[in-house]
C-alpha cells in the first residue's frame, strides 16, 4: 500500500550483552543496501575492523557513508549481505555502542539541560520509566572527563557547536560501549575546536574502536588504524597512503 | 464579585463542574501539551481534536435512533480520537510523504461526518456547542469520565517522562538503545487524543488544541527543563481557564473563545516580555553564560 518507509520498524526486545568483546568490532560481508525508488547506495561491501581500532571513513557526498554507519548501528536493515557486530547482528550488540550525530540535527529549543542529554545515553527498553541506579555515578564521571561538569546544568541549545558536540560524545560513553561510532564529529564547528573533538576521539580509542564519518581530510594522521574511503564500494587504505594525489585521483576532484 | 466566586467556588454553581474539570485538565494539558510541542506534533493535535466531532456526533445519532444510552458524546469523541491518533500515527511512520495528506484528509472527514450525523438527529444538540464548547453541557458523569482520562493520561506521562524524554529529543538515539520509538510516538499521540477529549467541553474541539500548545509554548520561553515547562505550563492552563470562565461569566460571553484569547494573549505578553533588555542581563545569552570557553587547541 505504502511505497516508501522512512521509519525503521522498531526491532523486538534484543539488547542483549555480549560475553566476548575480543573478536571482530565490525564485519560487513558481501552487503548491498539501495533506498527504495533509487540505486544501489552501497554494493557488495565487505571489510572487518579489529577491537581497539581508530577508522576514519571518507569519501565523497552521497558516496554512502551515513548509510553504512547506519547500517553498522541497525537503524537500516541491509537488502543483501551480513552485518556483525561483535560477532551478533547490530540491533543485538546495541548496548556496547555508541553513536554521535551531527549536533545540528537535533531540535533547537528543546528544554534539556547537558546533563539530561547524557542521562539519555542510559535509558534501556525494560526499566520502567528509570535509569539504572548506577547512571547518575556514571554520568558524572564522563562528564568530569571531558570536562563538561561546569556546564551540567545549562540548557544544551545555548552551547557552542565544540561543547554539543562533547555532550554527545559524553551520551554516547555513558553506556560504557566498545565501539563509538560519530558522524562528522568536526563538521560545523571551528578549526581549534574541531582539533579537541580529535584528541578526545584519540584517547577514546585507546580503550574502545572508534568509526568516525569525516569530510575533514586533517582527521587523518598516524594515530588512525585504517581509513575506508566510501564511494557505493568501500576501499581500506593505510593513513599514509592518503595523500593529497590520491585524494585527488578518488575523488575526482579536490576534496573541501 | 461574590456572585461570580459563588459560582465558581460552590458545588451548585454553574461554573463549578467547568472548573474543576478546567483544573483536572490543566495537569494533563501541561504534561501532554509540553511533549507535543517540543515533539512538534501539534498540527497533528490539532487534526485529532477536530476529527472528534465524528464521535460526538455519532453517539448523538446513535443515543436518538437506536437508544444507545451508554454512549455519552464524551465516550463517542473518545473512541474518534483513538481511531483518528492510530490513523495518522501509523500512516505518519508506514509513509512519511503521506502523512501531511492524510492529516488534512482525517480532520475534514471527521468534521465533516460529525455534521452529517447531527444533521440527521433532531433535538438541541448544536454542532456549535462541540466546535466551541458549551460548560452547560458539562455533567456528573462526564466528570467521572473526565477524570478517569484524565488520571491515565496524567500517570502515563510522567511515569515514563524519562523515556518520552529521549524519544522526544533524539529519537533515532532512542531506538539504538533499544527502545520502541514507533511505540512512544504513537503512545505520545494517544496521550494527546485522551486529553483533547478531556477538554472540549470548556474549550471546544476547534480550540482545545489552543489549550494544549498555548501554555507549552509559554513556558518553553522561559523553561530550561521539561519537566518545569510541564508544571509552568499546568499553571498558566489553570490560570487561563479560571479567568476565562470568570470572564466569561462576567461579560456573558462563550466560555471557550475567552479562554483561548486569554492564553493567547498570556503568550504574547511573555514573547515579548522574554525580549526585553531586563530577561538577558539576567539570563545572558550563550557566551556570557558559559564558563570559561573551550581551552584552546594544544600546539
Amino acid at each position: 500500500m505504502f511505497p516508501r518507509r522512512i521509519h525503521p520498524p522498531d526491532t523486538a526486545p534484543g539488547c542483549q550483552p555480549v560475553h566476548n568483546l575480543a573478536g571482530p568490532a565490525v564485519t560487513f560481508q558481501n552487503v548491498s543496501f539501495s533506498f527504495p525508488g533509487s540505486g544501489p547506495v552501497l554494493s557488495d561491501i565487505s571489510f572487518r575492523i579489529g577491537p581497539h581500532a581508530h577508522v576514519c571513513l571518507i569519501g565523497p557526498n552521497g558516496g554512502g557513508k551515513t548509510t553504512l554507519l547506519k547500517l553498522a548501528l541497525g537503524l537500516l536493515p541491509p537488502d543483501e549481505g551480513r552485518i556483525d557486530v561483535f560477532g551478533r547482528p547490530p540491533h543485538r550488540a546495541c548496548r556496547h555502542v555508541g553513536y554521535v550525530p551531527q549536533h545540528s540535527v537535533l531540535k533547537r529549543g528543546f528544554p534539556i539541560t547537558v546533563r539530561e542529554v547524557v542521562l539519555t545515553g542510559c535509558v534501556e527498553r525494560h526499566r520502567f520509566g528509570w535509569h539504572r541506579p548506577s547512571c547518575g555515578t556514571d554520568a558524572d564521571a564522563v562528564m568530569r572527563e571531558l570536562d563538561l561538569m561546569p556546564l551540567s546544568h545549562h540548557p544544551f541549545d545555548r552551547l557552542s557547536g565544540g561543547q554539543r558536540q562533547r555532550v554527545l560524545i559524553a551520551r554516547a560513553l555513558v553506556g560504557n560501549p566498545s565501539l563509538l561510532l560519530l558522524d562528522e564529529p568536526t563538521a560545523n564547528i571551528d578549526p581549534a575546536l574541531g582539533t579537541q573533538v580529535r584528541d578526545i576521539l584519540g584517547r577514546l580509542s585507546r580503550r574502545m574502536t572508534v568509526m568516525t564519518v569525516s569530510h575533514d581530510l586533517d582527521y587523518i594522521d598516524a594515530s588512525l588504524t585504517s581509513v575506508l574511503f566510501v564511494n557505493r564500494s568501500v576501499r581500506e587504505m593505510k593513513p599514509a597512503e592518503v595523500t593529497s594525489d590520491a585524494v585527488w585521483s578518488l575523488y575526482g576532484r579536490r576534496p573541501c | 464579585m461574590g456572585d461570580v466566586v459563588r459560582q465558581l467556588l460552590l458545588p451548585g454553581g454553574i461554573l463549578f463542574l467547568p472548573f474543576v474539570v478546567g483544573l483536572m485538565g490543566s495537569l494533563t494539558f501541561g504534561v501532554v501539551g509540553s511533549y507535543v510541542t517540543v515533539r512538534r506534533i501539534t498540527y497533528v493535535a490539532a487534526a485529532i481534536s477536530h476529527s472528534v466531532l465524528a464521535g460526538v456526533g455519532f453517539a448523538v445519532f446513535a443515543r436518538h435512533h437506536w437508544g444507545l444510552e451508554w454512549l455519552s458524546p464524551v465516550l463517542g469523541a473518545f473512541l474518534a480520537a483513538v481511531v483518528a491518533a492510530l490513523i495518522i500515527g501509523q500512516v505518519t511512520l508506514e509513509a512519511e510523504h503521506l502523512g501531511d495528506s492524510v492529516i488534512s484528509a482525517v480532520m475534514v472527514i471527521g468534521m465533516a461526518s460529525g455534521v452529517l450525523f447531527l444533521a440527521r438527529t433532531p433535538g438541541y444538540y448544536s454542532p456549535m456547542s462541540a466546535l466551541f464548547g458549551d460548560i452547560l453541557l458539562v455533567s456528573r458523569r462526564d466528570l467521572w469520565v473526565i477524570g478517569g482520562i484524565n488520571g491515565a493520561t496524567l500517570l502515563a506521562g510522567v511515569l515514563y517522562y524519562r523515556k518520552f524524554l529521549a524519544v522526544c529529543f533524539d529519537e533515532e538515539y532512542a531506538r539504538l538503545r533499544g527502545l520502541p520509538a514507533n511505540l512512544y510516538f504513537l503512545s505520545l499521540l494517544l496521550l494527546a487524543a485522551f486529553t483533547v477529549v478531556a477538554m472540549m467541553q470548556i474549550v471546544g474541539i476547534v480550540m482545545v488544541i489552543a489549550l494544549l500548545t498555548l501554555p507549552a509554548m509559554t513556558a518553553l520561553l522561559f523553561a530550561r527543563r521539561l519537566w518545569h515547562c510541564m508544571v509552568a505550563s499546568a499553571c498558566l492552563c489553570a490560570g487561563c481557564v479560571t479567568g476565562g470562565l470568570v470572564l466569561s461569566y462576567c461579560l456573558d460571553l462563550p466560555s471557550g473563545p475567552v479562554i483561548v484569547v486569554l492564553a493567547g494573549m498570556v503568550y504574547l505578553v511573555a514573547a515579548l516580555a522574554s525580549r526585553l533588555p531586563l530577561r538577558r542581563a539576567r539570563n545572558p545569552g550563550r557566551i556570557a553564560a558559559m564558563p570559561p570557553a573551550d581551552p584552546p587547541p594544544q600546539a
